[in-house]
């Protein structure tokens, strides 16, 4: 039961939502509560996966192969615990930064819709299931990227809208090859009956639309440019809870899919991973240091993170899962941070435009900080998350002796670091530009959006800071998704204690 | 039959990458349709429906191990459902898209954004 109640809440709270949704008071508090709900739900479920290793419900009783499992190990409970978290602050940002034609348009509503398709995606152990909620996210996702309908979000949204349903449609498509080849849907079945039969070429071809489907999802090497595109367009709250849970979702998948099928055919897998994973870091860097808009930098540095995480997954040892895992974690926390310290500036100048900006550090010193201490998390500068996340993929890396996508790592941090700089002294040191545009300067950041950033930025240096307790659970993650049989006794030998 | 089906569900495929390759933006969404028309067929088929194995049982049937796989067939449904969901987002989205910017080209939209 306690694995259905992050579906249920959101479901119920959009109901709640939908019942009154011009009353701007009323939908902040059902969301809160909604979020907060939420959050006790997640910890509780950590508490659980802490306590007994796997929890696993069968919807309706059905036995495992025939009916809809879902699962928590490790990996899930702690996504699903991180979404909360950010969850939590992000609705709090949106609160006081976004504007009330937005928040009366159904903002709250859409946003649970997202909620409700992440945890299912995290939780469940049916490969149509899980395309169902990719579903519900996407549709969410649409509709919150379009949200206002202004100009520039329409022209984002087409690209976005494209190239997810042709993702979607690739999905859909492998899940109907897997089902000819194997005649289940469930994923630690599939597992089993890889495992039995080895692999046949029909299955690597499934897998490989899988790949290709998560790959635009996740925003990797050749198909990230929906995400420059589109991001940067809807208010930068929605833009950070975005950035915190769609790609990463993306990300959980494939990890899902690696340690359950595509790890049989490692000699095949590994150096794609690795190739996508290092084209993507490079590319997204580099674009990332030629632009000069805060928001396109900070998307293009989703991209190219993602190409760490791709890195821990290719490398497929207990470190680098962890490290990988730890590393989606870090990132959720540091790119909301900085995502939101960045609207915050423009609340205060006026702009995203690094040529408009200046001064910051002498006018609001605490503003500052507030991006400085998530960007220098991104860079990797210790004693941040940022630095542990790559510290455990370069040392997997090294550990391995894959040499040349952990010295492309090593590089990339490099321009990472350069390009944080460069919004620093661009809109922190340099002196404010004399050709402000002054009526677009308010001077004032709003309360409730500045207290949420206090609290994510706070949250991003404790993840650094308390890793040496912490890394315990990544570990224990990484151990569980190398050794899959327990996840497929898990599912279907609980049958068994079902019955009985 | 099979042989059919495949040539059909290839034709669909081919139909949906060209158009959206193409620049108007109301041929991608009829794109983006061909595209999952053509995976619900393919989704269909994988439950081995053929004349020797029947979807239902007229009563005439004495060995239901023939009868083929029903599952796509719950799945396909839903997969249709998701499908005009989408694609009714998607005409609206290209409506705004055209009252806001006066133009159904998408070279158009580079230009508009500079």
């Amino acid at each position: 039961m306690l694995l259905f109640l992050p579906l249920l809440i959101p479901l119920l709270t959009i109901i709640l939502l939908l019942a009154n949704s011009k009353n701007l008071r009323y939908q902040h508090f059902i969301s809160v509560s909604s979020v907060v709900g939420q959050l006790i739900v997640a910890i509780a479920i950590m508490r659980k996966v802490s306590l007994v290793d796997i929890v696993v419900s069968q919807v309706g009783s059905w036995e495992a192969p025939a009916g809809i499992t879902f699962l928590a190990d490790y990996t899930s409970a702690i996504l699903v615990l991180a979404v909360a978290i950010i969850a939590v602050i992000s609705i709090f940002y949106s609160i006081g930064f976004v504007d009330k034609v937005r928040q009366r348009g159904g903002l709250f509503i859409l946003y649970q819709g997202l909620l409700l398709g992440v945890n299912g995606s995290f939780l469940t152990a049916d490969i149509f299931n899980l395309y169902v909620w990719f579903e519900v996210m996407l549709i969410s996702s649409f509709v919150l990227i379009t949200l206002g309908a202004a100009k520039q979000q329409l022209r984002g949204s087409v690209k976005y809208l494209v190239m997810n349903l042709i993702g979607s449609s690739l999905f859909l498509a492998a899940i109907g090859l897997i089902y000819s080849q194997l005649g289940t849907l469930n994923m630690a079945d599939i597992a089993l009956k890889l495992q039995q039969n080895g692999s046949t070429p029909l299955i690597n071809s499934a897998l490989m639309l899988f790949f290709i489907a998560f790959g635009i999802k996740a925003a990797v090497f050749p198909f990230f440019f929906w995400l420059p595109a589109s991001y940067p367009t809807p208010p930068i709250a929605i833009t950070a809870f975005f950035g915190a849970t769609l790609t990463k979702v993306g990300v959980y998948v494939m990890l899902r899919f690696y340690s359950l099928f595509a790890y049989i055919n490692e000699p095949y897998w590994q150096p794609v991973i690795f190739v996508v994973a290092g084209l993507t870091m490079v590319f997204g860097a580099l674009m990332a240091a030629s632009s000069y808009d805060i928001r396109k930098i900070l998307s293009f540095h989703i991209i190219s993170q993602i190409g760490y995480m791709l890195m821990g997954i290719g490398l497929y040892s207990v470190i680098g899962l962890a490290g990988a895992l730890f590393f989606v974690v870090h990132n959720m926390f540091s790119k909301t941070a900085t995502f939101m310290a960045a609207g915050l500036i423009r609340q205060f100048q006026g702009s995203y435009d690094l040529k408009k900006l200046g001064g910051l550090y002498k006018a609001r010193p605490l503003l500052a900080f507030l991006f400085l201490i998530p960007a220098l998390s991104l860079a990797g500068i210790p004693p941040t998350s940022g630095f542990f996340g790559k510290l455990f993929l370069i040392y997997a890396g090294f550990d391995a002796q894959d040499w040349t996508i952990t010295i492309v790592a090593l590089f990339v941090s490099i321009i990472t670091l350069f390009s944080m700089i460069k919004i620093w002294n661009e809109a922190a040191w340099k002196p404010a530009p004399q050709n402000l545009d002054q009526e677009s300067v308010s001077g004032n950041v709003n309360p409730i959006a500045f207290g949420a950033s206090i609290v994510i930025t706070v949250l991003t240096l404790s993840l650094g800071l308390t890793v040496f307790w912490t890394f315990g659970y990544f570990t224990e993650a990484s151990r569980q998704l190398l050794d899959n049989q327990i996840y497929i006794d898990a599912v279907l030998n609980s049958v068994s204690t079902n019955l009985n | 039959m099979n042989l059919i089906m495949a040539i059909l569900i290839g034709a669909l495929y081919t139909t949906g990458v060209y158009l959206l390759l193409r620049r108007s933006i109301v041929k991608l969404v009829l794109g983006i349709l061909f595209l999952s028309f053509a995976t619900n067929l393919l989704l269909f088929f994988t439950g081995g429906l053929t004349a020797l194995s029947p979807a239902f049982d007229d009563g005439t049937i004495t060995d239901f191990s023939v009868l083929s796989d029903p599952l796509p067939q719950a799945l396909i449904l839903t997969a249709i459902v998701i499908g005009f969901g989408l694609a009714s987002f998607s005409m609206v989205l290209i409506y705004r898209f055209f009252k806001e910017t006066g133009t159904v080209d998408l070279d158009e939209l580079s230009d508009i954004e500079k």
